[in-house]
């Protein structure tokens, strides 16, 4: 039913209609109204058959959903900046073990400084996690991705983190279809585990692995991974068979055929970016947009034929990797090998300074006419920077 | 786009009467986006929300920096912050004050062209609600002023988000309001 509603309530309806069984969390903002508003729902017998865990951290929450995914129960947790850097040591089980646990990630800068404002610091460190990662444009996705994500996650046996930007995303109110539990049971069959841990037929799990065959596991998680980016497409392909619209997949183009300058981005900003787009088109420029939904699996394919044709290509990111530049846009160079297509990086919106139209506006412009550097910070404040750097040195 | 920019204080529900609006737009099938400026939210501080109205699906998410409509729950912030800045020429502008226009200083502080209204609008929710929260009722006032949302709208979104007794009051408190700023309209034709 489509309802004005908050992202957060959208996201709790969506994660309740896959009809969880065990669902376990830590509150940290921005993520705490999707929980909050799951555990009404099982509290008010709205989910008979799901058992709602209070946890007394981040590393619990992570632990309880490794417990509860290998005993076969859909399992669901949500976390967002420290919280997640907190679950890190389980995190990688969960994707070692292949448990298909479905994480929202309400995306927010890691400290310090503290900040607990919205950018992709924390789900980009854990793009070696082994965990599949899906960036939603807007709340309709967001929604959507939740779904099928444990569609993805319990095909594949792999656990993926659905992202979507905090307060931006998780705090507005928009309109956004939510399926019924009767619709998404049509779409997502009953969770059937490849292994299970039951007390009445004993097996272990997650035993030691040496070096005889340690690498072989790593390949195989590697192979599944890859496999994934099919996956995901298929997925994306049977959702919109069903409920008419187009959310997930690997990516979407907007306006890009033909177009000289492709901007590709993730998250909530693609929104604030087709607006841009459309603007520079009417002004006479070349300029078209590329919104990439799945990080993890990076579809290196699709990439590049999404790119191909155009001269240029702004990887615009909410993170960067300290001492080197763009995370998303060292994967973006990679898939665009022998194009001979220049990539620019623009890193935006750390730590919730707004990306406004106006500023995109002028980089942009300012990029197609090769006035910029090859990695760019958005509305940085240079002179500080300048000043507060002379002082640094002085004292190296 | 009609843009729609409320400052208040925490405590006031200023994040709700953002929601409420877009809900009440919504109920007109048209599209809305309201979202709070984030991590402010402590009782008295200043805090702010926005709402985004269109006939068309809403995807930039900048903060509004040119509102066409101001919402000013708490008149004590005009002193403190500039409220007004930004305000398209044309702009309508609700305050919730006992104090007039002269007192408020709003010839120096608003230098567009503009439409005021100033109500006393946690009176009218100490009336109709029995507690000084007047996010509701300055709908019922945006309604009057702007004719961007139906009163009608207004009240089924304050029926829709409170239990029947809150809301209740909040209708009665809303529609005082409407009525308000409809007399000072009509006083002033």
């Amino acid at each position: 039913m489509l309802r004005q509603v908050e992202g957060s309530k959208a996201v709790a309806d969506a994660v309740a209609a896959c009809k969880p069984e065990v669902i376990c969390a830590y509150p940290i903002s921005p993520q705490t109204h999707i929980v909050e508003g799951l555990s009404q729902l099982v509290k008010a017998g709205s989910l008979p058959h799901c058992e709602f865990i209070n946890v007394e951290s981040e590393f619990a929450a992570m632990s309880v959903a490794i417990g509860a995914s290998a005993t076969g129960a859909r399992t669901y947790t949500a976390t967002a900046s420290q919280g997640l850097l907190f679950m890190v040591e389980a995190m990688y089980n969960a994707s070692g073990l292949g448990l298909p646990i479905v994480m929202t990630v309400a995306n927010r800068a890691i400290g310090g400084p503290i900040n607990i404002w919205n950018d992709h610091s924390d789900s980009m460190s854990q793009r070696d996690s082994g965990w599949l990662q899906l960036y939603a444009e807007n709340n309709q996705e967001a929604a959507d991705l939740h779904i099928q994500a444990y569609r993805i996650a319990e095909e594949m046996s792999i656990p993926v983190m659905v992202c979507m930007d905090g307060f931006i995303l998780t705090h507005a109110y928009e309109q956004v279809d939510i399926p019924t539990t009767e619709e998404v049971s049509e779409f997502l069959p009953p969770f059937k585990p490849r292994q299970v841990l039951d007390p009445m037929d004993p097996v272990s799990i997650g035993a030691m692995v040496g070096p005889e065959s340690f690498t072989e596991v790593k390949f195989l998680a590697h192979q599944r991974m890859i496999d994934s980016i099919a996956k995901i497409e298929e997925v994306a392909e049977d959702f919109e068979r069903q409920f008419g619209r187009k959310t997930g997949g690997l990516l979407r183009s907007y306006r890009t055929e033909g177009a000289e300058t492709i901007v590709l981005a993730l998250g909530s900003v693609i929104g604030t970016l087709k607006d841009v787009v459309d603007e520079l088109d009417l002004d006479g420029y070349s300029i078209g947009l590329v919104g990439l939904t799945s990080f993890r699996p990076f579809p290196f394919d699709a990439v590049r034929t999404a790119l191909q044709g155009a001269k240029r290509v702004i990887i615009l990111e909410k993170a960067f990797s300290t001492g080197t530049g763009g995370i998303v846009a060292h994967d973006v160079a990679h898939a665009i090998e022998g194009l001979g297509l220049d990539d620019l990086t623009l890193i935006a919106g750390l730590g919730g300074r707004p990306i406004t139209i106006a500023s995109l506006r002028r980089y942009l412009i300012d990029a197609m006419d090769g006035q910029v550097e090859r990695l760019t910070f958005l509305d940085l404040e240079t002179e500080t920077v300048d000043r507060e750097l002379v002082k640094e040195r002085a004292l190296q | 786009m009609f843009q729609v920019r409320i400052h208040g204080r925490g405590g006031q529900g200023v994040v709700t009467a953002a929601e409420l609006l877009a809900v009440a737009v919504f109920d007109e099938k048209r599209h809305a986006q309201a979202f709070p400026s984030f991590g402010s939210e402590r009782t008295g501080a200043p805090v702010v929300a926005y709402c985004r109205i269109s006939d068309h699906e809403i995807r930039a998410r900048e903060p509004i920096m040119e509102p066409d409509a101001l919402i000013i729950q708490d008149s004590s912030l005009i002193k403190q912050i500039d409220v007004f800045s930004g305000l398209k020429p044309g702009g309508f502008v609700i305050i919730n004050s006992n104090e007039s226009a002269d007192d408020l200083l709003l010839t120096t502080k608003i230098l567009v062209p503009h439409t005021t209204t100033i109500l006393p609008a946690t009176e009218l929710a100490m009336i109709h609600l029995g507690r000084p929260v007047p996010n509701a009722v300055l709908l019922g006032a945006f309604s009057a002023l702007t004719g961007v949302v139906s009163l009608q709208a207004v009240t089924n979104a304050i029926t829709e988000k409170f239990k029947p007794k809150i809301a209740a009051g909040n209708v009665a408190a809303a529609t005082a309001a409407y009525e308000y700023v409809m007399n000072q309209v009509a006083a002033h034709a």
